[in-house]
């Protein structure tokens, strides 16, 4: 089990390899569709993204009292719908991870390599796990979006991850998308 | 007119059973007060249960679903990223139940069925079932899931055109049963449609056909549909007909087995076959891909000859009740 901690440094982030299993520790900014969507459009971030953990989630979010908010269920959404963006983001932005599911394609493969970036894959449908790594929510922007694809700030505190594509070229998702084809041409 | 005649009867009915009417009379008052009060009432035990079946559904994974979960987590190898990912996936389930909070943060398309017998206001059931969903979206059971698909907009009530997705059924019982389905949205995402014969493939117009479409989805659906999953699938039937019967195939158990024998074996095949894949729980490799198959047959048209896939996720949300006579709950269906 890895320790990683923020700021995270592109030299720790560099070494890090498929398979490694990474406990994180610090601030994750939560953002999915809209979010990039509105980024590649060319709105300037609410904060500066550089050296940030961006986390593919749509949290379920209470507010108990007047900013006071409550994160009930916090699991990663698929990743995939985001591979128009993400390379473009690692680019203009300097993030230095992404957090989500079921894995990204070539582009962002590339921008890791290129931009000094991973992919950390959290476990879909763990909500509850995941959300008890959050200590606190810092604070929101984007809220205009809705609750689910606003960037919500969040402390956590070893939120468990898996890290399936490095800035090395290598793709747990290629490889085992390459195995099952192979494996179903001889099945039927 | 036609109201004299009526009124004619009645007073001819009354002269010719006298004795008989008053006494009726008496009983009907009694049923009609009792009647009332229920009318009061049911409304509001119909709110509460469904508001309980719905924060049931988003937090407790139903047993059958749980059995089989916890039998693949022995089956993974130790210390492999499968192994890792099914032991999250426990604790998750554990922690939520402990907890009554969402299984998963995506809840999904709130998919209600409804059986009930003749007679039931669908628009006032309906309108209640609507209540209960933007107050367990205020309680945190259900995100704020709904957006308006021109504008955007996300009012965060979770109601809206087509939401929440609301099919009734007319049967033969006296009681009402309400069966919910929490689908979310990334599994939904991975369902396909093939129409056959796929040349690609070669898979024609036969059983055998079907399983390497089956198969394909399921290769095509890598990890993105949170797996290890369930499939619903429909043979047949139109685009519409047969992607809504593929999710309703989903509302079987898990043990489960269709009562056409052929489709028993394909059911259990798929799931045989899927598991030697190596795409394993989240897409990691391993040796569960799929926990279980269901499928269905609908008629089709010479011309068609669809296969409606529908993929459930491993946070399997469905639970149901039946309600009695004053809708209360009565008995919890999974």
């Amino acid at each position: 089990m890895i320790d990683l901690k923020f700021p995270y440094s592109e030299e720790e982030i560099r070494k890090l390899k498929v398979g490694d299993m990474v406990n994180i520790t610090g601030t994750l900014l939560t953002g999915r569709d809209a979010v990039h969507k509105r980024l590649h459009e060319g709105t300037e971030p609410p904060i500066p993204l550089e050296g940030h953990i961006i986390y593919h989630c749509g949290p379920v979010v209470l507010e108990r009292a007047k900013g006071k908010y409550e994160v009930m269920a916090a699991g990663p959404t698929t990743s995939i719908r985001e591979e128009p963006y993400q390379w473009e983001v690692m680019r203009d932005h300097g993030i230095r991870g992404v957090i989500g599911k079921g894995g990204m394609g070539q582009k962002t493969l590339e921008g890791c390599q290129k931009y000094g970036c991973v992919y950390f894959h959290a476990i879909g449908g763990a909500a509850q796990v995941l959300a008890e790594k959050i200590e606190s929510v810092e604070d929101v922007y984007w809220q205009d979006l809705g609750s689910p694809e606003a960037i919500w700030k969040l402390k956590v505190i070893e939120f468990p991850v898996v890290v399936t594509m490095d800035a090395n070229g290598g793709s747990l998702h290629k490889n085992v998308q390459a195995q099952s084809e192979e494996a179903l041409k001889k099945l039927i | 007119m036609a109201k004299k005649k009526a009124a004619k009867k009645k007073v001819a009915k009354k002269k010719v059973a006298k004795k008989k009417v008053a006494k009726k009379k008496v009983a009907k008052k009694k049923v009609a007060k009792k009647k009332v009060a229920k009318g009061q009432d049911t409304s509001k035990n119909l709110y509460d249960a469904v508001l309980e079946l719905i924060r049931v559904t988003s937090t407790v994974i139903p047993d059958d679903v749980q059995k089989v979960v916890l039998e693949t987590l022995e089956r993974e190898e130790k210390n492999t990223t499968a192994e890792y990912a099914m032991n999250i996936i426990k604790a998750n389930i554990e922690l939520a139940k402990k907890k009554s909070q969402p299984i998963c943060q995506d809840t999904g398309t709130i998919l209600f069925y409804i059986s009930h017998p003749i007679g039931i206001d669908q628009g006032k059931f309906t309108k209640v079932i609507e209540k209960a969903v933007v107050k367990a979206t205020k309680l945190g059971y259900l995100r704020q899931n709904s957006v308006h698909s021109l504008t955007g907009k996300n009012d965060s009530l979770n109601i809206g055109l087509g939401h929440p997705s609301v099919h009734f059924h007319q049967h033969k019982k006296k009681s009402i049963e309400i069966k919910l389905m929490l689908k979310g949205g990334g599994c939904e995402n991975v369902g396909a449609q093939y129409a056959l014969p796929n040349t690609d493939l070669k898979a024609g117009r036969d059983l055998d056909g079907v399983r390497k479409v089956i198969l394909d989805a399921i290769v095509k659906a890598q990890g993105k549909g949170c797996g290890p999953g369930v499939l619903g699938v429909t043979i047949g039937g139109d685009r519409g007909s047969g992607y809504l019967a593929s999710k309703e195939e989903l509302l079987r158990t898990l043990d489960d087995k269709s009562n056409i024998p052929e489709l028993a074996e394909l059911e259990e095949e798929i799931v045989t076959t899927a598991n030697k894949l190596g795409i394993g729980p989240m897409g990691f490799g391993g040796k569960t891909t799929l926990l279980g198959c269901k499928i269905g047959h609908q008629n089709r048209l010479p011309a068609s000859f669809f296969v409606s896939v529908s993929y459930m996720c491993w946070a399997f949300r469905r639970q149901g009740v039946i309600l009695k006579e004053n809708q209360q709950i009565s008995k919890w269906l999974y």
